[in-house]
């Protein structure tokens, strides 16, 4: 099991707490996908939502504060401290967003914002892009989990840069690394998961399936399927048949 | 047999409840500190769509049975229900949002741009797709709530600011200030605006599906529109976000940029009442019987709570959204 700032977590996944038609399908999908951490927002519910945060501490999982919605260095390091007051962790996941429209990380906010969140104290786990350089640059800035995206945001597309993140996986081996983003079915997950990833991050996916309940089982069985497959060394793809018993020497030939 | 009963709480599910035991001739008392129906509740904020098979794309089958129910109530105690359906369209690259909408409700026409533009001629040309679900409703909730009013005033019941001496059976639907009774009840932030535009004119609510902000425009006539709503789990009322008032008025402008031009009356913000599950329940608190958390649903699912209530009142039977408390457990 995955193994953040040396907290040990129960599941390779993480389920965010946005969009289910109701708290009560929340907890239903929280319990059917034996979720660890649970992702909370803070910047639109920070006005009063002592009741929904009361209910998301009430799973039982780790939460996990994240800055979604920030564009800039100043707002996510703003909301950071926010949520470390409001939930007693120095956990963060920082996003800040650069495009609006497939809202892909900024990633020289990011990294300045990561350095600043990391010299205070927090364990940053960093929405990024695959991108080498960039990874590099947040663990430098103090980052001990790289968070690299499958795809945009809500998108559902799964793994959209295979290479780029067999890449990032093979560059850094002992950094804990976790999917975010674009995962929209347990196929997605799985793939995550045999590329020898440490976790996946889902929300959107379950939370507005037309059974979220179910939708966060098929997740958590394909996540344990993905796991199991990496751990057995798979065996690697070719282009000519190999048959699994010889043709030559049998006894009827036709 | 008539029974003496007092209604705390003078929004859409008290006055709902008042008026169904009068009409069945109970006597009914409602208390309510403000006197009546007013912007500091949330019935007054609501959009007024009763739209039961388009809420079932998030909701619970209890909302689609009830909610079909309530277009008759309305009609009957309150008028100035309009039956024209309802119009669901997506904007060019969220078309699948249209697709997923459709494979989790019913009662629904298909529709091409012809029958768009036939049924809203002011949409004509903006859409080539889009969902007509002709069985629904609209009204003018604040208007609903004055005629409610009237008609129990009509037989005599007003509204007093505490309660009776010998208050009878108390019904407690004072929707979120219910907490103090109800602690698993929670707050869920709604903003509103409403608009003037009389360059548009609109027959029926038109939903506007998108994957981050589903927003609906709901006619009121004369040119004036209600623009809603967001969903934000909080229980904050009162300013409107900046960032809120964007998403919903870039929204309107999209369907149709004449609303660039429309004059903004007024910026609303409301918790709605919800429990858990966002269901409502009837049940035993405080030594009173309460009904509450209708969430999203206040309009579509007050006359099936007024309903429940009164039979309840009458019969002692326990009603379908009847919720057991821990300690009659």
């Amino acid at each position: 099991m995955p193994l953040f700032y040396g907290t040990q977590v129960s599941s390779p996944m993480m389920l965010g707490t946005a969009q289910y038609p109701s708290p009560a399908i929340l907890a239903a999908a929280f319990s059917a996908s034996g979720a660890g951490v649970a992702t909370v927002s803070l910047r639109r519910e920070s006005g009063g939502g002592q009741d929904f945060l009361r209910l998301i501490e009430g799973l039982g999982v780790v939460l996990l504060p994240n800055t979604a919605g920030c564009h800039s260095v100043k707002e996510a390091v703003t909301t950071a401290q926010m949520a470390r007051e409001l939930l007693r962790t120095n956990w963060i996941k920082l996003e800040v967003i650069g495009h609006g429209d497939l809202l892909a990380p900024d990633v020289f906010g990011l990294v300045e914002a990561a350095r600043e969140l990391c010299a205070q104290g927090f364990k940053v786990f960093p929405y990024c892009t695959e991108d080498l350089s960039v990874c590099d640059q947040l663990l430098r800035a103090g980052c001990e989990v790289l968070m690299p995206w499958g795809a945009p945001i809500g998108s559902g597309l799964g793994l959209n840069n295979l290479l780029g993140l067999k890449a990032l996986r093979a560059a850094f081996r002992d950094v804990p690394m976790v999917i975010d983003a674009g995962i929209g079915r347990p196929s997605h997950a799985a793939a995550a998961m045999e590329l020898g990833f440490d976790a996946v991050l889902l929300n959107t996916a379950v939370a507005k399936a037309g059974d979220p309940v179910t939708m966060a089982r098929a997740m958590a069985q394909a996540l344990d399927a993905g796991r199991a497959a990496y751990l057995s060394d798979p065996i690697e793809p070719r282009e000519m048949a190999t048959p699994s018993t010889p043709v030559i020497g049998k006894a009827f030939l036709q | 047999m008539s029974a003496a009963v007092t209604i705390l709480g003078a929004g859409v599910l008290g006055l709902a409840t008042a008026t169904e035991l009068a009409t069945r001739g109970h006597a009914v008392t409602l208390v309510d500190p403000a006197l009546g129906p007013g912007g500091h509740g949330c019935s007054w904020w609501a959009g007024g769509m009763l739209a039961p098979f388009c809420e079932f794309e998030s909701a619970e089958e209890p909302v689609l049975r009830h909610g079909q129910a309530s277009i008759d109530w309305w009609d009957r105690h309150a008028g100035g229900v309009s039956r024209n359906g309802t119009l669901v369209v997506a904007l060019g690259r969220d078309r699948a949002e249209l697709d997923r909408f459709a494979r989790r409700t019913q009662g629904y026409d298909v529709i091409g741009g012809n029958r768009v533009a036939e049924l809203e001629p002011d949409l004509a040309g903006r859409f080539d797709r889009a969902l007509f679900f002709p069985a629904e409703a609209h009204l003018d909730p604040r208007a609903a709530l004055a005629a409610l009013q009237a008609g129990l005033a009509g037989r005599g019941i007003g509204v007093t600011a505490g309660p009776p001496d010998d208050a009878g059976q108390v019904i407690d639907c004072r929707g979120l200030a219910a907490r103090d009774i109800l602690p698993e009840l929670r707050g869920v932030r709604g903003e509103m605006l409403v608009l003037r535009c009389p360059e548009v004119t609109l027959a029926r609510p038109v939903r506007l599906l998108h994957p981050r902000v589903p927003i609906y425009l709901v006619p009121r006539g004369e040119g004036l529109f209600m623009l809603g709503a967001t969903m934000i789990e909080s229980d904050r009322r009162g300013v409107v976000t900046a960032r809120s008032v964007l998403e919903l008025l870039s929204a309107a402008y999209a369907l149709n940029p004449a609303f660039g031009e429309a004059e903004i009356l007024e910026l609303g913000a409301e918790a709605r009442p919800a429990f858990p599950d966002n269901l409502p329940r009837i049940g035993r608190a405080a030594g009173r019987i309460y009904a509450n958390g209708l969430y999203r649903h206040g309009y579509l699912l007050a006359p099936a709570l007024a309903r429940q209530l009164a039979d309840h009142v009458e019969t002692g039977e326990k009603p379908e959204f009847w919720h057991e408390t821990d300690d009659q457990r």
